[in-house]
């Protein structure tokens, strides 16, 4: 049976992210999903929505539960991504200095969702916003 | 190596969770920044941090970090410490610095994680 959640992310709101990402966690948890999967997918949802918090004005989170996978869309409206396959590159960030005080921003974000994934779409229009899509099988 | 032993030797003081948790800690990572702590795939682990924040809690949530050390009396706030009981992390302050804590544990037979 498919099972979906949604959540709206507020840009610049540190104190809400990861709430999706929780509430995710306990979705796995009550399906029966392995633990080393769990962390796989909570851990690539958290960036995602750190993302969002980091860059974006405002963005949604929809999480499709099936019974052998998981897909995780996030849309943001925001500044979009200049140029993808540079952001894929450990160590390149455009995060501000309040995010890195916050002990992020260090350019692993979307190396460590690649890593932690099974699939990743990544489609960004400048000035427009990103959409991230990823799965996760079970 | 348990709960009540990692406060003994850091002096700590237990401010979320508590000493009976059963957890066997074996390894320790040292850090401030959160986004290397969401790349380690190691999990019975205490991270030993300088960064207090709620952001380092969704963190350990996220990572399935079970024990945390607070060096150099950084104070873990209300939020902090509610998100912590609710998600069953043990969050630990400690007056010790992260240099000092990480050698004291690591010469008690904590193993690092690379």
């Amino acid at each position: 049976m498919t099972e979906i959640l949604e959540f709206n992310i507020k840009g610049g709101d540190f104190n809400q992210a990861g709430k999706a990402s929780s509430k995710i966690k306990k979705q796995l948890i009550q399906l029966g999903v392995e633990t080393a999967t769990i962390k796989r997918i909570v851990v690539a949802t958290y960036e995602a929505e750190l993302n969002v918090v980091a860059h974006a004005s405002s963005g949604k989170l929809t999480a499709v539960f099936e019974p052998d996978h998981i897909r995780i869309t996030i849309n943001d409206i925001g500044p979009g991504i200049e140029n993808i396959d540079l952001a894929m590159e450990v160590g390149f960030s455009t995060a501000t200095k309040t995010v890195r005080e916050m002990g992020f921003g260090a350019g692993m974000g979307l190396p460590n969702i690649k890593k932690n994934t099974d699939e990743l779409e990544i489609e960004s229009t400048v000035n427009k916003g990103t959409t991230l899509s990823f799965r996760v099988n079970y | 190596m348990k709960i009540s032993e990692l406060v003994l030797l850091t002096e700590g003081r237990i401010v979320a969770g508590n000493s009976d948790a059963d957890v066997n800690i074996e390894r320790a990572f040292s850090s401030d920044l959160m986004s290397d702590v969401l790349t380690l795939d190691d999990h019975q682990i205490v991270l030993i941090t300088g960064l207090a924040n709620l952001q380092l809690i969704r963190t350990v949530e996220m990572a399935d970090v079970p024990v945390v050390l607070l060096c150099r009396n950084k104070n873990a706030t209300p939020e902090m410490i509610q998100l912590s009981n609710e998600i069953g992390i043990v969050l630990i302050e400690t007056p010790f610095s992260i240099f000092r804590t990480s050698g004291i544990l690591f010469q008690n037979g904590l193993k690092p994680l690379y």
